[in-house]
């Protein structure tokens, strides 16, 4: 608490990252760094994002592989970050979940030292250059490629990024997919997305992609209705980050399954 | 070269101890009292950007008084304790005690070694859960001494006056309402005017609230609480 060198003039006091403070006094915490390569590792696998009239919805499978085997079926893929955004996690599951925690943590730490909240942009690139802190290890098979979305508090509009491993960061307009069933939820939004949805519509536009996702990539699960397993959904408005419950999820999955066996539709 | 006269400890200390409790004793002060749903902060502060009291982590609020700069240094690193200890084990391994402990330590090394002392006194108060956890408050000085403090606590100024009057007036089981009102009239038991919302500054560790308990009471909340609403 009591550095024992004399502080120069703003050298210390003013940095409120979390982030820094960590490499400071305990670098071994961060991401990255020499973890030796396991390919076996859990893999997360598909996670999505999508504006839609309030703000912006965001949605993943529960399912963790590590190779041919399913590691987990009930993981969850997207998390709150802050009060108004939160983060999809899709590549290994163990370094992205830590990354998340600390991008949390990073956000709240921010906030409390400061008395004010990041902007959204802010929030953006700060993920940005965690993720390439693990670089290292992405190329070591641990690669971890989130989706960040919130609401913009300033535009007053929701607001999407993707990233590459490197830490690159794009912003999406619409809607945006990452994991190994990126390719197939992209196809199945890009036909079903339109502009300024309503929460319902947004809602089972981001399930059929989930279960198109499902349909054609063996490592995304589906809604599981023997387990009762179902994909996570989350809302984020001006109000603040939402839970969908598994009740209201369950019931959009079964309507869109039962209308698709009517159908044919998507099989 | 000229020796350094000597100076006696003890009359080194009770300097420092004169001269630290001085600076104090020139800032306005902060009554704790504990209520029905949690904790609640109040201070005498009329800047609305510059706060006396703030959030540390989630059940763990922080209140300092004396020299802005000082206590501002010491709530910033109590926030890097508490973030460095809740993401290397768990949130819930955060405690009060701890940070009191440190604090007391940073302030007692800074007593003895510096030369000169902090103007301070601190305090860290944790909200118990809802199922019957207990509330700790504790209240560190200038010089490190640490004290647990039950119910309520004050510091600044007329800390003396103000606690006296609190042991008079206290009870069980006050609303938030009620117990507003109690720490302003504490607050106010000093001086000839009444302390309106503009000169305060209040939060609460509110236990129903979810994971982050701390929250701040804007002004026309407070008048509605205080009874002066227009």
């Amino acid at each position: 608490m009591n550095e024992n060198h004399r502080p120069h003039p703003f050298d210390d006091t003013v940095n409120s990252s979390f982030v820094e403070l960590l490499r400071r006094q305990s670098p071994h915490l961060l991401p990255g760094g020499s973890t030796p390569g396991t390919p076996d590792a859990p893999h997360g696998t598909t996670v999505l994002a999508m504006r839609y009239r309030d703000g912006v919805i965001m949605a993943g499978d529960r399912q963790a592989t590590a190779g041919y085997q399913v590691a987990s079926r009930r993981i969850e893929k997207i998390f709150k970050a802050d009060d108004l955004s939160g983060v999809g996690i899709a590549g290994a599951a163990g370094p992205a979940m830590e990354m998340a925690k600390l991008f949390q943590t990073e956000l709240e730490h921010y906030e409390k030292v400061e008395g004010d909240n990041l902007s959204l942009d802010g929030k953006a690139n700060k993920l940005g250059q965690m993720i390439r802190m693990n670089l290292q290890a992405a190329m070591m098979g641990l690669a971890v490629v989130p989706i960040f979305a919130g609401f913009d508090e300033k535009a007053g509009v929701g607001r999407l990024f993707k990233y590459d491993i490197t830490g690159g960061r794009y912003e999406e307009r619409d809607y945006d997919a990452q994991g190994s069933g990126s390719k197939d939820a992209r196809d199945s939004l890009k036909k079903l997305w339109k502009r300024d949805m309503s929460r319902d519509d947004a809602m089972r536009t981001a399930l059929e992609a989930l279960i198109d996702a499902a349909d054609e990539d063996v490592g995304t699960g589906g809604p599981d209705f023997v387990r009762g397993i179902f994909p996570t959904v989350k809302t984020i408005t001006r109000s603040g980050f939402g839970d969908v419950a598994d009740d209201e999820i369950r019931r959009v999955c079964e309507a869109i399954l039962s209308e698709r066996t009517k159908t044919g539709n998507g099989s | 070269m000229p020796l350094p006269y000597y100076v006696s400890p003890e009359q080194m200390m009770k300097d420092k101890a004169e001269y630290a409790r001085k600076g104090i004793a020139r800032g306005r002060s902060i009554v704790t009292l504990e209520y029905r749903d949690g904790i609640l902060l109040v201070a005498e502060n009329p800047s609305t950007l510059l706060h006396k009291v703030s959030e540390i982590y989630d059940r763990i609020a922080f209140a300092g008084v004396g020299k802005y700069n000082e206590f501002e240094n010491l709530r910033i690193a109590g926030i890097r304790h508490a973030d460095v200890k809740g993401y290397s084990y768990s949130r819930g391994d955060v405690t009060a005690k701890a940070l009191a402990n440190a604090y007391s330590q940073a302030l007692g090394n800074i007593f003895t070694q510096d030369i000169k002392p902090f103007e301070v006194e601190v305090l860290v108060a944790e909200v118990g859960d809802a199922d019957g956890g207990k509330s700790e408050i504790y209240h560190i000085l200038y010089d490190g001494t640490i004290e647990d403090e039950h119910n309520y606590a004050a510091m600044g100024g007329q800390a003396d006056e103000i606690r006296r009057f609190l042991k008079d007036h206290y009870h069980d089981g006050m609303g938030l309402d009620e117990s507003l009102q109690l720490g302003v009239r504490a607050l106010s038991v000093t001086q000839n005017k009444t302390l309106s919302e503009r000169d305060l500054e209040v939060a609460v560790l509110d236990r129903t609230k979810e994971r982050r308990k701390f929250r701040r009471i804007p002004a026309e909340a407070l008048s509605q609480l205080l009874g002066t609403a227009k």
